[in-house]
């Protein structure tokens, strides 16, 4: 695109990687201007892993890792990385658990020997009591976050409308209430062996230390702990490109406006056309002058706000997701033909070059942007070596990007945006609910 | 296995907040600029005293339409066309205002630099506001309030601000404006309130990244030329509490499966004397996951996923607030132990530990909030905002480092409230209107969500 020269083209972050005996991956990339360092795990498990019956365990389990370990007190995880000055946190997605401090650089050791500990020696410091508190805060959790947060139930929703049952993508991360309360300690102590094991998890650090240091830490903290046996495959995960009919489904909420996701099969997140996708969905998408804010929000005013995004799912199938909040005076059909009719115009007359400019000259922004931060930096290098076992990838996203042509975009429009490939999840406020008489037995009213 | 002998910390190594350099330009307009160069960025950030605080009454939602308002045309170009202009460039403008100023703003590649920001000071300085567009931003206000009302959080905060501040008061209704309000904004509201308040003496344009104070002179020189010079009237702000004694308000929302807790009272405001001792009190209180409302109601209760206290910082007497979220069968055990707790830091010292923690916590973790141009350029939005001294952020860690435990105890007794505190829970009145009829938590009022 001719866009931009100079610095961005060379810019790259260094790199080092090595394994240790147990299979633990390790990726350093040291940057000394200022006096921090951030330190990131990746365990490849997610909600994908769970078993039957087991929904939002893996989330559950992300909470029992702040609870202590062999030398580590409850919460002491917390206090100790936040008295150092550091912050820190986890999270929990479909095909990968993370955890995570930016601590001073002379914080290092202690970042990585609380995350040591956890992962050699975490059952120790196990019991019924943590797990039923753990259990009580995931459940306000799920309160705070899906059931009283309008539209909160759409991952969910969206999962189990757009993933075949048994498919490892098709339940909730969340987890349901009723598996919440059947988690026990058996279950912590089974999903810890297998599945937080050196040999299936990455270390970060990227920022302020001392290479050599960092080896001989690493070495000394993680070279005793003990290989996995090993975790059970996932049931078969790969999905023919097109869901091959149209699905729909609509929910009746507690929201004011109406509110679509229009959900598309996409290239999964790494292979060569998951760029032409993230482009796609970048014109469609991304900030004011994309496709469907200038159409939908700007010209024909039938909608609040509108935008498009990929979930960046390294296996089976990615989900490319059009969203579009109705304004107050919009139909529901209104809606959903006014959102037919764009993505049908994409269908039929593709995309053009500038548009395609505009979306890479946005993207390019957010990535070197995105490197300015040694927490950023070191989730990134995680995320590529625990999919791709390959880090230096985070190097790669800029040529990757700029290798996409309007004509890769409408190859890829061509093959995923027909009647064949739309999942809708339509959310319609619910029927006004009848005036309670609480208000009269009130003491008294505002 | 993994050995138990826990790490000492290295030394530390020096930081400093990065230098910058302030400078009034002929024009009046004020220029701050931070070299930073580790990537090749930079983020404009332009501050007009121009906030919902300088609002006329009867026009509340101005600030926010005016500055919203700037992107959408110049007479060169529509706002379509400036959209377009910018995300080629490979950035887009954000503008918004809040309680004490608008804030127009951006990050780019520093070669796009000089193109972005002479875009930028057209549409700072020469916007048409067309009707159409105008009317448009205000539709999208009133459907952003009707979302509000099937929103626990946001509907919580705004009920509380409302009980909370005497109706005269500014803070006592939506930064942004109410449907009333905002139904009669007109576009030549809009025109005024811009050219009352956009004025070269009521700007500062902040710039970090990839720069020079000479190239950031001759830029912003350039870029603002043509633009009147002098600075705005302000309307006087009263932050005057609305009733006094405690209450709780309930916000009916039927069903509800939690609780939206907001407990407080009228705070302080930012240039406050006593700013340093107040924010580590509140560090211990709830500024922290170790704090203790956090630690009580999470980890010893389960009652929630979270809970915290702030102060709401603005130029007058911003909110303390306690906010959390309880399942409802709860929110009457949650209420008492939070006042347990309100009433706790301000009878007893707190512990070395946590002076310590709280202490350490704020002073270590002071350059990882700079990592970034964007945040270095808030940060230095905040000493133009609040009128600070050159130096308090070289200053910052050893005044937050000089608090001690009596300091603390101080500024609980000086600046939590217990008797005035105010409760505004968003919730099914049914289940939890019963035991809320407690006279200890103060007048009980139900309201219609």
């Amino acid at each position: 695109m001719g866009l931009h020269g100079g610095q961005f083209t060379t810019m790259r972050i260094p790199i080092e990687t090595f394994h240790l005996e147990n299979g633990l991956f390790v990726t350093l990339s040291e940057d000394h201007t200022a006096p921090i360092v951030a330190v990131n795990l990746w365990y490849h498990v997610g909600s994908a892993n769970e078993k039957l019956g087991r929904t939002g365990f893996a989330h559950l389990f992300e909470h029992m890792l702040f609870q202590g370990s062999a030398h580590v007190g409850s919460n002491e995880h917390f206090e100790l990385i936040q008295r150092a000055g550091g912050t820190l946190n986890g999270s929990t997605w479909l095909e990968r658990t993370n955890y995570f401090e930016t601590v001073p650089s002379n914080e290092l050791a202690l970042a990585l020997w609380l995350e040591a500990d956890r992962m050699g020696e975490l059952l120790p410091a196990m019991t019924q009591e943590k797990l039923d508190t753990q259990r009580d805060v995931v459940k306000n959790e799920r309160r705070w976050a899906v059931d009283n947060q309008p539209y909160g139930t759409m991952l969910e929703k969206m999962q189990e409308l757009v993933f075949p049952p048994s498919h490892p993508f098709q339940h909730s991360l969340i987890g349901s209430m009723d598996d919440l309360t059947a988690a026990s300690l058996d279950d912590v102590a089974q999903f810890f062996s297998t599945y937080y094991t050196p040999d299936n998890a990455v270390l970060s650090i990227a920022g302020d230390f001392d290479p050599a240091d960092a080896r001989r830490l690493i070495s000394e903290y993680y070279g005793p702990i003990p290989r996995g046996k090993g975790k059970p495959p996932l049931a078969p995960m790969n999905l023919p490109p097109v869901f091959g009919k149209r699905l729909r489904e609509v929910v009746h909420d507690d929201v004011s406006l109406p509110r679509l996701f229009t959900v598309f099969r996409s290239p999964v997140f790494g292979s060569e056309n998951y760029y032409a996708a993230s482009v796609t969905s970048a014109i469609l998408g991304l900030r004011k002058g994309s496709r469907l804010h200038r159409s939908l929000v700007r010209e024909r005013q039938i909608a609040a706000d509108a935008s498009a995004f990929t979930f960046d799912l390294a296996k089976g199938t990615d989900l490319l997701v059009i969203d579009v909040t109705a304004r107050p005076e919009t139909g529901v059909s209104q809606l959903e033909e006014e959102v037919e009719r764009e993505i049908d115009l994409l269908y039929r007359a593709g995309v053009t070059e500038s548009e395609v400019g505009r979306a890479l000259a946005l993207i390019e922004t957010d990535l070197v942007a995105s490197l300015q931060s040694a927490g950023e930096r070191a989730d990134r290098l995680s995320m590529f070596a625990t999919y791709f076992a390959r880090p230096e990838l985070i190097n790669e996203q800029v040529d990757r990007y700029r290798a996409v042509t309007a004509k890769r975009v409408n190859d890829l429009v061509s093959e995923r945006f027909g009647q064949d490939n739309r999942a809708s999840l339509l959310y319609v406020p619910k029927e006004g609910v009848e005036s309670d008489n609480v208000l009269a037995a009130a003491a008294s009213t505002g | 296995m993994v050995t138990s002998l826990r790490p000492k910390s290295g030394p530390a190594r020096q930081y400093h907040f990065p230098d910058f350099h302030d400078e009034v330009l002929p024009s009046g307009i004020r220029l701050v600029t931070a070299p930073v160069k580790k990537l090749p960025l930079a983020t404009v950030l332009v501050v007009v005293d121009a906030g919902s605080v300088s609002e006329p009454r009867g026009k509340e939602g101005i600030a926010s339409l005016a500055a919203a308002g700037l992107l959408e045309g110049t007479n060169r170009f529509d706002g379509a066309e400036l959209a377009e202009k910018f995300e080629q460039l490979g950035t887009s403008l954000e503008s918004g205002a809040d309680w004490d100023s608008a804030v127009i703003k951006f990050t780019t590649l520093s070669d796009q630099l000089d193109e972005a920001t002479r875009l930028l000071g057209e549409v700072i300085t020469s916007p048409v506001f067309p009707e159409r567009e105008v009317e448009r931003l205000k539709a999208e206000r009133l459907a952003e309030i009707l979302q509000l009302e099937t929103e626990p959080r946001g509907l919580a905060d705004e009920k509380f601000s409302e009980f909370l501040y005497s109706p005269e008061s500014r803070y006592s209704r939506p930064d942004e404006g109410s449907t009333e309000s905002v139904n009669a904004l007109s576009r030549e509201d809009v025109e005024q309130f811009y050219g009352s308040n956009y004025r070269a003496g009521t700007t500062t344009v902040i710039i970090v990244g990839d720069v020079t104070p000479e190239r950031t002179r001759a830029l912003i020189t350039d870029a603002f030329r043509n633009w009147p010079s002098g600075s705005a009237q302000k309307p006087q702000l009263t932050t005057a509490p609305r009733t006094k004694g405690r209450h709780v308000h309930i916000v009916h929302k039927p069903e509800a499966p939690q609780s939206e807790l907001r407990v407080g009272h009228v705070g302080l405001p930012r240039r406050h004397p006593d700013f340093f001792p107040t924010m580590v009190m509140n560090a211990v209180l709830g500024g922290l996951f170790g704090s203790r409302i956090n630690l009580n109601l999470r980890e010893v209760h389960g009652y929630t996923y979270g809970a915290s206290s702030y102060y709401d910082w603005r130029r007058g007497a911003g909110p303390f607030v306690v906010s959390t979220a309880v399942e409802s069968e709860v929110t009457s055990p949650a209420l008492t132990e939070i006042l347990l707790e309100i009433d706790r830091i301000r009878s007893d010292k707190i512990s070395d530990e946590e002076l310590t923690l709280a202490r350490d916590y704020l002073e270590g973790v002071f350059p990882i909030r700079y990592e970034t141009t964007a945040a270095i350029a808030s940060a230095l939005a905040t000493l133009v905002i609040h009128d600070l001294p050159p130096d308090y952020y070289d200053t910052y860690r050893k005044n937050i480092n000089n608090v001690s435990a009596d300091a603390v105890l101080e500024a609980a007794i000086a600046h939590l409230h217990p008797s005035e505190l105010q409760t505004v829970i968003v919730g099914d009145a049914k289940t939890i209107q019963g035991a809320l009829a407690d006279s200890k938590f103060g007048e009980l009022l139900v309201h219609n969500g």
